[in-house]
């Protein structure tokens, strides 16, 4: 009995990993493709579209993460293959230098003028 | 004093963001992929279309100063319009012209091109279409010129026609 009782676990952890793992990789797989423009369609991501072009990437997504590559190297994968319009998230170089930049000092100016309007209300 | 060197900072800002947006709108927002590589051929392996055996492109890709990759299907009617094309350039005894069936039932590939005549030397199948995104395409028909190197040296999107079989015949010349 007690050695049923090991063995029937051992398979429990057995398929709970499997499922878990398999679930993890379909999550990544999900997130990357909503990170993925797709390239024939208008303004969809390869998540929401269901053109062979992005059935196609979806599937190629699958098979890098099985060979083993992470989030990162697929991307540059598919930057390799199709340019950086590819991903909605641009790349921070000198052409998209203001777009990352301009929010943060946006917010930086606009925190110092309030905390200089407080600071007045106060005095 | 202090308010007014605001001021002409805050304008000055805006002026700024103001000719970045403007100079924004100016530039085309249309995407357009790029047709002049010189990148390498992607490498892969798949099923002959006609022995169903597996093949790399090591195997294919040999012997020739240049050689023209075509994606196709029966399904797509580009593919037929660019037909005679490619029976044209597989008169062309300097290059080798390989076929890419993209997606498709062997039945009727082999129905389209018992009519329309085989341009191809050789003919890989690509059934879920992720050798066709190795080779970065994005439909089809879809056709890359490549020299002995293996470098993808054009890619064309979508059928070819006149204009565009005399722009290959002028690369391969």
């Amino acid at each position: 009995m007690k050695l049923f009782n090991f063995f029937l676990s051992v398979i429990f952890i057995f398929i709970f990993t499997i499922a878990n793992s398999s679930e993890k990789q379909s999550e990544l797989k999900n997130k990357i493709s909503k990170n993925i423009r797709c390239l024939i369609c208008q303004g969809q991501s390869v998540y929401d579209s269901q053109s062979d072009f992005a059935v196609s990437v979806q599937l190629m997504i699958e098979q890098k993460l099985e060979e083993g590559l992470n989030e990162d190297e697929i991307y540059e994968f598919l930057k390799d293959l199709y340019g950086q319009w590819i991903v909605y998230d641009p790349e921070f170089n000198k052409n998209t230098l203001i777009l990352w930049i301009l929010p943060i000092l946006l917010f930086l100016t606009g925190g110092a003028i309030i905390i200089r309007k407080l600071k007045i209300k106060k005095l | 004093m202090k308010n007014k060197t605001l001021l002409i900072l805050i304008l000055l800002f805006f002026a700024f963001c103001f000719v970045v947006f403007l100079k924004g709108l100016k530039t085309s927002n249309i995407y357009i992929p790029e047709t002049t590589l010189n990148k390498d051929l992607a490498v892969f392996a798949s099923k002959d279309f006609f022995t169903g055996d597996q093949i790399s492109f090591d195997e294919i890709f040999v012997n020739s100063e240049f050689y023209i990759l075509n994606i196709w299907a029966s399904w797509c009617l580009p593919c037929k319009k660019e037909h005679k094309f490619l029976m044209q350039l597989s008169k062309n005894k300097s290059i080798k012209l390989i076929g890419l069936n993209y997606k498709d039932k062997r039945k009727n590939a082999q129905k389209f091109i018992g009519k329309l005549g085989n341009p191809y030397s050789a003919i890989f199948t690509d059934e879920d279409g992720t050798i066709s995104i190795k080779l970065g395409a994005y439909g089809i028909p879809e056709t890359y010129v490549i020299d002995k190197n293996r470098k993808i040296i054009k890619k064309i999107i979508g059928p070819l026609n006149k204009k565009l079989l005399k722009e290959v015949s002028l690369i391969i010349r």
